[in-house]
């Protein structure tokens, strides 16, 4: 995949002694919508911390659009930041701004467009997201759905190159789940973006991601396009795909034993 | 190695872990006070957000600082009076409650009230913004939370402060005036006149708004430090705004005494 916008290189990270990452490569080209999946724990979230720099690998490295990320300084990471929108697991909105003000937000702290097109531009982004009719209404005002889509309007707010997701779909309604899947794939399409899904939620992300990685035990346990991975023989991806309880992740947390516990 | 040696070992141990986490967070906090410094000049640009946030501190503190002033200024009249009476001094009862609360009680306890009102207000709304990943979001966004959020309520705190501090000992001498003056019957001219006479602009105003300055910076670097740091829990939260209330207290107090020995030295 010569192509890629984002190359993630035998990357290692760990707090303390303990490594969550034993040497992850990972692979994102341009235009496609990738997912990392795996179960909770697994250092998920911690691969987009590392690309959008705000952790640094403990060897290894990510490469974002030709730039190794851990090597920039504070502006250089700023700068590559620019080019990446992230919705995070809860929106993360701005409590004490509006939705109008949350998704202008990005354009006033980084162009000097006159407020005329500032309007314009935020209403056209509530709109991609179907909340124009929202925007003069306060973040505890709205739904979780809604609140990860106003999240979404201002993660493209300056049409980032990148969009990372973090646990796009956690906590939400069939419906918002639905909405929230059609968005990820229509405005990944129309912006002609790269996006990244850190998620768990096995049927909506094989239903529009183009490649997927798992992540298990600190390394890439599987990789594929959704049809792949659906045929794969793999346990680990076989028990997840399928929810299975048995399989190679334990149901168990590591315990001495019972009869150690209940003085057998 | 015996159990004795080993309690002890682990006496030491803890009094060394407690040492270098103190350590830590000293420094931590002094990075802070720094990385502020550094990025006023960006938050200058926008000055609007320190107006908003004086709004929030300062304004928003009015009612509890003139409510608690007056008090204390009516308390201050009442006990200045019964000693000063014992000597025959009755009249200077003005010049007593006008030096306490200049010097003494105005930036002192507005200090208090400040940490208490706006200062744990500062650091659960900081710790909340962090806990609710906003501060990870602006971050993202590729703008720096200290020039957004830490740097204006900084200075506004800085601001805010030495103005309540003069309400306070404003509105503490009207206290002192209304007790002294219309209800024990002090001479008026005798309450205003050896206050006038006695209050020294540079030795007593001056100094007691040194003192507000002072105690602002202390106090806001607090409630910043204790809010950025705070682990992202309810419970991290909750202990992150006592420790505001408690720190802020403590470090009023030892700095007012520092302060002292210096003006009354110097």
């Amino acid at each position: 995949m010569s192509n890629s916008i984002i190359s993630i290189k035998d990357l290692s990270f760990g707090y303390g002694d303990r490594l969550l990452h034993k040497g992850i490569d990972m692979e994102f080209p341009r235009g496609k919508v990738s997912a990392i999946m795996g179960g909770s724990g697994s250092g998920k979230t911690t691969i987009l911390r590392l690309i959008g720099g705000q952790l640094k690998p403990t060897s290894g490295q990510v490469e974002v659009d030709g730039t190794i990320v851990h090597k920039q300084n504070r502006d250089g990471i700023y700068r590559l930041r620019r080019k990446m929108g992230m919705l995070f697991q809860h929106g993360a909105l701005f409590s004490d701004l509006s939705v109008f003000e949350n998704v202008a937000f990005p354009m006033r702290e980084h162009t000097n467009l006159p407020e005329n097109i500032i309007k314009d531009l935020v209403l056209l982004k509530l709109n991609a997201v179907g909340l124009r009719g929202a925007a003069y209404l306060m973040p505890p005002e709205l739904s979780g759905g809604m609140a990860r889509r106003v999240a979404l309007a201002r993660a493209i707010a300056l049409d980032p190159d990148i969009i990372m997701y973090d646990e796009p779909f956690a906590g939400l309604d069939p419906i918002s789940m639905a909405v929230i899947c059609d968005l990820i794939r229509s405005l990944n399409d129309a912006l002609g973006a790269t996006s990244i899904i850190v998620t768990h939620d096995v049927a909506e992300t094989f239903s529009f991601a183009d490649y997927i990685y798992f992540v298990a035990d600190g390394v890439v346990a599987a990789e594929g396009s959704p049809k792949q991975l659906m045929a794969s023989k793999l346990p680990f991806v076989k028990q997840f795909i399928h929810a299975e309880k048995d399989g190679p992740v334990p149901f168990h947390y590591d315990a001495p034993s019972m009869k150690e516990d209940f003085a057998l | 190695m015996n159990i004795n040696t080993k309690t002890l070992l682990k006496f030491f141990e803890k009094i060394g872990r407690s040492f270098s986490v103190r350590a830590l967070r000293l420094g931590a906090a002094t990075r802070l006070f720094y990385l502020i410094l550094i990025y006023s000049a960006d938050s200058f640009k926008r000055i609007h957000l320190t107006i908003r946030e004086i709004y929030f501190t300062g304004v928003m503190s009015l009612v509890i600082i003139i409510v608690s002033a007056f008090f204390v200024g009516m308390v201050l009249g009442l006990q200045g009076y019964y000693t000063l009476q014992k000597y025959g001094s009755s009249e200077a009862i003005g010049v007593l409650v006008a030096l306490s609360l200049v010097r003494e009680l105005g930036p002192v306890v507005t200090a208090l009230l400040f940490a208490g009102r706006a200062g744990t207000s500062i650091t659960a709304e900081i710790g909340l913004m962090k806990a609710t990943e906003q501060l990870s979001a602006m971050e993202m966004m590729a703008v720096s939370p200290v020039a957004r959020i830490i740097a204006p309520r900084f200075w506004a705190g800085v601001i805010a402060m030495p103005i309540l501090a003069s309400i306070f000992s404003m509105v503490g001498v009207l206290g002192g005036y209304v007790v002294a003056v219309p209800i024990i019957g002090v001479d008026e001219g005798a309450f205003w006149s050896q206050m006038q006479a006695n209050v020294d602009f540079r030795f007593d105003i001056v100094n007691g708004l040194i003192k507000s300055v002072v105690f602002g910076i202390a106090c806001t670097i607090i409630a910043l430090f204790e809010g950025f740091d705070a682990p992202p829990t309810a419970e991290g939260v909750s202990r992150a705004t006592t420790r505001t209330v408690v720190t802020s207290s403590l470090a009023i107090l030892g700095l007012d005494f520092v302060l002292t020995s210096f003006m009354i030295s110097g």
